[in-house]
């Protein structure tokens, strides 16, 4: 019983303790108004980046392409609320840059509806 | 688009949006997003809390109730600078409902509708209306399945008038196609006059 008990624990609590670690136990990021589409692109450096995990070297090196934060959360294999503690990060050391939170959160206007119609028509 | 001037570079960040799939567990939502989605559907998860505010670490987290929530999405890259997330609703798990950030911003929301299960897709039609979120309703025709009017529907579902309900397949890309353009048209109506662009 004890035997299934512990075993129970690890599984449980395995994936979940892993990620954390990750993020120093943090589980609000600074920039808590990123979004789920949010797009993130690194900041090309010719310095040699220290001081942050080799989950945060992989998002650097997928964004060099535009990444929403849903699909590098995808790509790391990671929850969506670990992931932008990693990426808000990056931000703060400016590793990474993301569209302003006040043009990210506002609903789309007119113009910007009428440019993804005119988009979704053309596929 | 947006240029960010930091010390090292000028580097350009593309502007998205993001239409949310919403209804009813197998009423299609993935199938809509994998037909007209430039990639086959990613998924990620969130873990959500019951007590969320206000949590800076994990000390004292015993207390409270996590629950993960699936979610799936897919891509439309409209142009270099405009992109266009399609998020698939967790269609299993009520608790999809805490979720606001999801809609939060979004252009709107298909609810997709089985008309065999019509009562699957309440709640969604509620979360939208509550949140006055632009919506349409498109009732996915599934093989074998009575076919009802739009009227039929709208009844039915205590639809309000002026909430556009279509036909779709979710299966065909042309009639996911059309569902967006119905939701996006839709959603352009409910811009206040004067409101800037």
């Amino acid at each position: 019983m004890a035997d299934n008990d512990a075993e129970w624990f690890d599984e449980a609590a395995g994936p979940l303790v892993r990620p954390y670690a990750m993020t120093g136990g943090r589980t609000r990021p600074g920039a808590s108004w990123l979004d789920v589409a949010t797009q993130v692109v690194t900041v090309p450096s010719t310095v040699e980046r220290v001081g942050i995990g080799p989950e945060q070297h992989a998002i650097l090196e997928m964004c060099h392409r535009a990444l929403s934060v849903a699909e590098i959360a995808h790509y790391v294999n990671v929850p969506l609320v670990v992931v932008k503690v990693l990426i808000s990060d990056l931000i703060d050391r400016g590793d990474v840059v993301v569209r302003p939170p006040a043009q990210a959160l506002r609903a789309p206007g007119r113009e910007l509806l009428q440019a993804v119609l005119d988009g979704v028509r053309a596929l | 688009m947006v240029s960010v001037h930091s010390n090292q570079s000028s580097t350009v960040v593309p502007e998205s949006v993001k239409i949310l799939v919403a209804g009813g567990f197998g009423v299609g939502k993935t199938t809509l997003v994998a037909s007209v989605s430039e990639i086959p559907p990613l998924s990620t998860e969130e873990l959500l809390t019951e007590a969320s505010t206000g949590v800076d670490d994990l000390a004292g987290i015993e207390g409270k109730t996590t629950t993960t929530v699936a979610l799936d999405f897919g891509r439309i890259t409209i142009s270099p600078r405009l992109v266009l997330y399609l998020f698939g609703t967790p269609g299993q798990d009520r608790f999809w409902f805490m979720w606001d950030e999801l809609a939060r911003g979004a252009i709107g929301a298909i609810v997709l509708i089985d008309t065999r299960r019509l009562d699957t897709s309440f709640a969604a039609i509620d979360f939208f209306e509550r949140r006055e979120v632009p919506f349409i309703v498109a009732v996915n025709n599934f093989d074998g399945s009575h076919h009802y009017e739009p009227d039929e529907i709208r009844s039915a579902l205590a639809i309000k008038e002026g909430v556009p309900i279509v036909n779709a397949d979710a299966r065909q890309r042309d009639s996911s196609k059309l569902a967006l353009i119905k939701l996006i048209e839709h959603a352009m109506t409910k811009i206040p006059e004067g409101a800037p662009a």
